[in-house]
């Protein structure tokens, strides 16, 4: 632990991701790309005492995802469990499949929040991001999370095929009377990275959806909220990634990991802990792969000497590793990274509008990491 | 702005919490959460959608007597707006 102490470290939000099984093949999918060679997934009774232990951690949110969270058959047990631990339950899910009977028995439970995923504003492009027949279903889902009186919040991952259509997206969102509306731009990492020439979109359409989404966020204030999230390969300065490495976000993988994001366990050459050998608040308080890039010791320059340093932590390790090969670089994102020309060479890439063909996400292991 | 007579309540997908950690209330959505200080706390935990507003601040000018009832009042207010325009309360008329 660094200087600063412990308080800093507490774990708000546990992303839990029970599966990486998913009916969906999209292309921008989060899951590492060697997902399928992940397959011995924590049970029942492992993942009661996660909730158990991440809540006495500091833990009061739970985000239940995956791919497919609701492919597990025990999701009833962990909510209800998550009800009776008083944590914030919210449902990260493709809507894909569901019953309505079975959406009522979670809410019955406790289950706080549904955050559903909708590729795009119709059956065409949804599907084609998704690889599946799909985009129907998850409108008679948003349905009948509202009829069940559940809070809805919609999320689009937005990326250059779908970006002009953002107004679309809004009034989809309005029509089914979503309380929360989440524009998230691709991050690009795992498949994302590896489809990043189809899905970057340009400067300029980033501009006008954001512009879009203000006017937005204006009108509806009080009602719906909007959120849109830039992506890292258009700022200036990197985004606090997952508020700092090891600050407030936990997340156990479905084969038992514990990490501090979604992707770290593709970074070589840390021994990444899992909670079926030892208590979660060990792990969190100990490993040596979450100390890693706590506190500022591992910062290189032009980091360490930056103002900004406190602000956004360095950006994203994963980034950094993923584009230049090293964890412990400034992220490219930032305008000031010895690296940077890599975000601006890809940037240059997204002005050539020739279309490229997507790779979906497969059983396969990806070319790359 | 808030009307005198509203019935303020959370809303749905708003859970409080008391934090052990922090000894303090918390208001937790999703992908959120707000540490109240105790008077906002005091404020929320009478948001049931049963008392109206000037029910609330009168109750709250009785506990915090002899703090001037109009300064009580402008706290609520301001602290409900800003909920409201979070999209953190509902009203009943």
């Amino acid at each position: 632990m660094n200087a600063t102490g412990a308080a800093e470290y507490r774990p708000y939000t546990l992303v839990a991701e029970l599966t990486y099984r998913c009916p969906l093949r999209c292309v921008y999918c989060s899951n590492p790309l060697d997902y399928a060679r992940r397959r011995d997934e924590v049970d029942t009774a492992g993942w009661l005492r996660v909730l158990r232990e991440a809540e006495a951690l500091g833990v009061v949110q739970v985000n239940l995802t995956g791919g497919e969270p609701l492919v597990r058959d025990d999701l009833e047990a962990l909510v209800a469990e998550g009800e009776r631990l008083e944590l914030y339950t919210n449902l990260i899910t493709s809507g894909i499949p569901v019953t309505r009977d079975r959406l009522a028995r979670l809410r019955d439970l406790g289950l706080d929040n549904v955050q559903l995923s909708i590729q795009d504003v119709s059956a065409g492009p949804s599907d084609r991001i998704a690889g599946r027949r799909s985009f129907d279903r998850k409108l008679q889902v948003a349905r009948w999370i509202k009829e069940l009186g559940l809070p809805l919040t919609l999320n689009t991952v937005l990326h250059r095929e779908n970006l002009d259509r953002v107004p679309e997206v809004i009034a989809l969102a309005e029509a089914l009377g979503a309380d929360r509306l989440e524009l998230a731009n691709t991050q690009y990492l795992g498949w994302a990275l590896l489809n990043r020439r189809a899905l970057l979109p340009t400067r300029e359409q980033l501009a006008q959806a954001r512009a879009v989404a203000a006017e937005a966020r204006r009108r509806l204030k009080g009602r719906m909220e909007v959120l849109f999230v830039t992506p890292d390969y258009y700022v200036e300065f990197p985004n606090a990634c997952m508020d700092g490495w090891g600050r407030r976000f936990l997340l156990v993988s479905p084969d038992g990991l514990v990490l501090p994001c979604h992707v770290a366990h593709t970074l070589p050459g840390f021994a990444w802990e899992s909670v079926r050998d030892r208590p979660l608040q060990e792990i969190w308080r100990d490993s040596p792969a979450f100390n890693a890039f706590r506190g500022e010791a591992w910062m290189p320059e032009p980091c360490r000497s930056c103002d900004r340093r406190a602000t956004d932590f360095g950006g994203c390790r994963c980034q950094a590793y993923h584009l230049t090969g090293d964890a412990a670089a400034t992220d490219p994102a930032c305008s000031l990274a010895p690296r940077h020309e890599l975000i601006m060479a890809a940037r240059r890439e997204a002005l050539d509008a020739a279309p490229v063909a997507f790779e979906y996400r497969t059983r396969r292991a990806g070319a790359g990491t | 702005m808030i009307a005198a007579d509203a019935r303020p309540r959370l809303a749905p997908k708003v859970r409080l919490r008391f934090d052990a950690k922090s000894e303090r209330f918390m208001l937790l959505y999703p992908e959120r959460g707000m540490v109240l200080n105790p008077t906002a706390a005091d404020i929320v935990q009478l948001c049931t959608g049963e008392l109206t507003v000037t029910e609330i601040v009168a109750r709250l000018a009785e506990k915090y007597a002899p703090q001037p009832r109009a300064t009580i009042e402008r706290e609520v207010l301001e602290f409900l707006d800003a909920m409201a325009d979070r999209a953190l309360l509902r009203s009943e008329p």
